[in-house]
């Protein structure tokens, strides 16, 4: 359980499939148009139920809870072989190494 | 009509409340607008954003020579010799990138105009610029992001932005893939109230005029003379025109204006599979071709990025050139700086080796890097996603497919686009939205001022087209 006032991700569905824009290639048109809000839950809840949240600004939004807490995961990678010569090729071209 | 229709109907009503601009009292003629009176009419002079940006410490960056970059361009360059490189560090922006100064005026705007909060439709540093100057005037902040394909995957450098948008005090909506975005934007602003930070807005655009002006200062107080070229990142065009402006307004006339993106054809933008095929999300031929021959397909009704207007030549590079460039500018520079930023440094290393060595090419910007946006976390991200990396000849890039770091200094490369195959392709796409085929004597001015071409040139492609001028 997702207690009342925890930091939360909602899920909720902007357009669904037949309501999306005309123009569109067809992989993206095969999709609704989908948006995540965060926000501190304004009930008890549990990830897949439909919950409120307060927003930093203040709004009330609606949407299926997808995540408790959610943290950032991006970082720094992987080791990237193709790069490890990049400096050592430009010094012994400039000649200072 | 659905949702999105109804919604789309009212786009200039809700932009008249959001911005407190009537776009209709520009209007002209049968296709034309009147754009310096546009831009004069934000009120704000170069001085006086020039003061905005002081009391918020935006702008005054460095300019800094790229002693070693130079020397490397002169060891390869067929005649034995380049042009000094030197490059606008605006990574010393409180957010980390010139679009602190675009900002920087509409966060001002707002808050002399009563807005409690603003908002702005955008995955890229704009995003936590808006942020960070919302922080610094009391203002609420909504960042709406295009962050996720259908699977909710996101590119490192867009979840790097969200959390940079966040870490400011910001709430970020992200959104899935498509140009709906803006319904969704419009949707926001009509219900917050909020002021529309666009980036095409005049407020956006004069904000970086104080760019091109600092470098022409900078230069003249250095060298005694204006730059010889200054290279400019291309996407939306509010960064060349910008600088194109502040550089006139400097009395900078002979500084070639030369606009860089990376080079991204075959990839669709709209599409949930191609999103996440691509390395750069903004900085790239997707934005920068579609915003110079049609600039008004923006947020606003009449943009006031019209890199036409300024632009002396364009070019491309490769993403493989782009990490390769940073990569270089980590290493033997000892700066490391976020990759997008890098696309006209990646040009300019180029276009140096065509000039003499007491010529003067300035880059003028450089972008913050972090966890996500960084060469090594977008690399990772490129191989998960199926794009085969390698070392070689960057000629040989496909976008979508592969993405090759050159094997040497000497395989840096420049495609040059033909400015005036998009000239004709502007007047193209400006004449198909007119009723009947009749257009007027001051459209041809406003045409041959927007594509910088001659009015002959001009009525020519107006024939070509079918259209007559009426009186």
């Amino acid at each position: 359980l997702i207690k009342k006032g925890t930091y939360i991700e909602v899920e909720e569905i902007v357009l669904n499939k037949g309501e999306r824009a005309s123009h569109l290639p067809d992989d993206t048109k095969a999709t609704p148009l989908k948006v995540w809000i965060r926000g501190l839950c304004q009930n008890d809840c549990n990830i897949g139920d439909t919950a409120e949240i307060l927003t930093v600004t203040g709004r009330l939004q609606k949407g299926i809870v997808t995540i408790e807490k959610p943290r950032y995961d991006h970082d720094y990678g992987e080791y990237v072989e193709e790069l490890q010569n990049i400096g050592k090729q430009a010094r012994e071209i400039l000649g200072v190494i | 009509m659905g949702k999105y229709e109804e919604l789309m109907a009212r786009k200039n009503e809700i932009m008249k409340k959001s911005i407190g601009i009537d776009y209709s009292i520009y209007e002209k003629g049968k296709l034309s607008f009147d754009y310096e009176k546009m831009m004069k009419d934000t009120g704000y002079s170069l001085n006086d954003v020039i003061k905005i940006q002081n009391d918020v410490g935006v702008g005054n960056t460095p300019l800094l020579e790229l002693r070693n970059i130079t020397k490397l361009a002169r060891k390869v360059s067929k005649t034995g010799k380049a042009a000094r490189i030197f490059i606008k560090d605006e990574s010393a922006n409180p957010s980390g990138s010139f679009k602190d100064r675009r900002a920087s005026l509409s966060a001002y705007d707002a808050k002399i105009k009563g807005y409690k909060g603003i908002a702005s439709a955008t995955s890229g540093n704009y995003g936590a610029a808006v942020a960070s100057q919302a922080a610094m005037r009391g203002l609420h902040c909504i960042i709406v992001q295009e962050a996720y394909d259908s699977r909710k995957v996101g590119q490192p450098e867009i979840l790097e932005k969200g959390r940079k948008c966040e870490a400011y005090g910001a709430e970020v909506l992200r959104l899935t893939v498509g140009p709906e975005l803006f319904y969704a934007y419009l949707k926001l602003l009509e219900d917050t109230g909020y002021y529309n930070a666009s980036l095409y807005s005049a407020y956006g655009v004069c904000g970086v005029e104080s760019l091109g002006y600092e470098i022409a200062v900078s230069c003249r107080e250095k060298f005694g003379k204006n730059p010889d070229a200054v290279v400019v990142t291309h996407a939306g065009g509010g960064n060349v025109t910008g600088t194109g402006r502040g550089l006139i307004k400097a009395g900078a006339d002979d500084t070639l204006l030369i606009g860089a993106s990376v080079n991204l054809a075959g990839l669709h933008m709209a599409s949930d599979i191609d999103f996440n095929k691509k390395s750069f999300t903004t900085g790239h031929t997707g934005f920068g071709i579609p915003f110079m021959t049609n600039p008004d397909r923006s947020d606003v009704p009449r943009s006031a990025a019209r890199p036409l207007r300024y632009l002396d030549r364009y070019v491309t590079v490769t993403q493989g050139e782009v990490f390769y460039t940073t990569e270089l500018l980590a290493q033997i520079e000892g700066m490391e700086r976020g990759p997008a930023g890098n696309t006209s440094l990646a040009a300019a290393f180029v276009i140096s080796q065509e000039m003499d060595d007491e010529q003067i090419i300035v880059v003028q910007e450089t972008e913050y890097t972090g966890a996500g946006k960084h060469i090594l976390p977008q690399l990772t991200f490129a191989k998960k996603n199926g794009i085969d990396l390698s070392l070689g000849d960057p000629r040989e890039e496909i976008p979508g497919k592969n993405i090759i770091i050159p094997n040497h200094p000497s395989k840096m490369y420049i495609e040059n686009l033909d400015l005036n195959k998009y000239r004709k392709s502007y007047i193209k796409n400006a004449a198909e939205k007119i009723s009947g085929n009749e257009i007027l004597d001051c459209d041809v001015d406003f045409l041959a001022e927007e594509t910088r071409d001659s009015k002959d040139k001009v009525i020519k492609t107006l024939q070509e087209l079918n259209l007559v001028i009426g009186r």
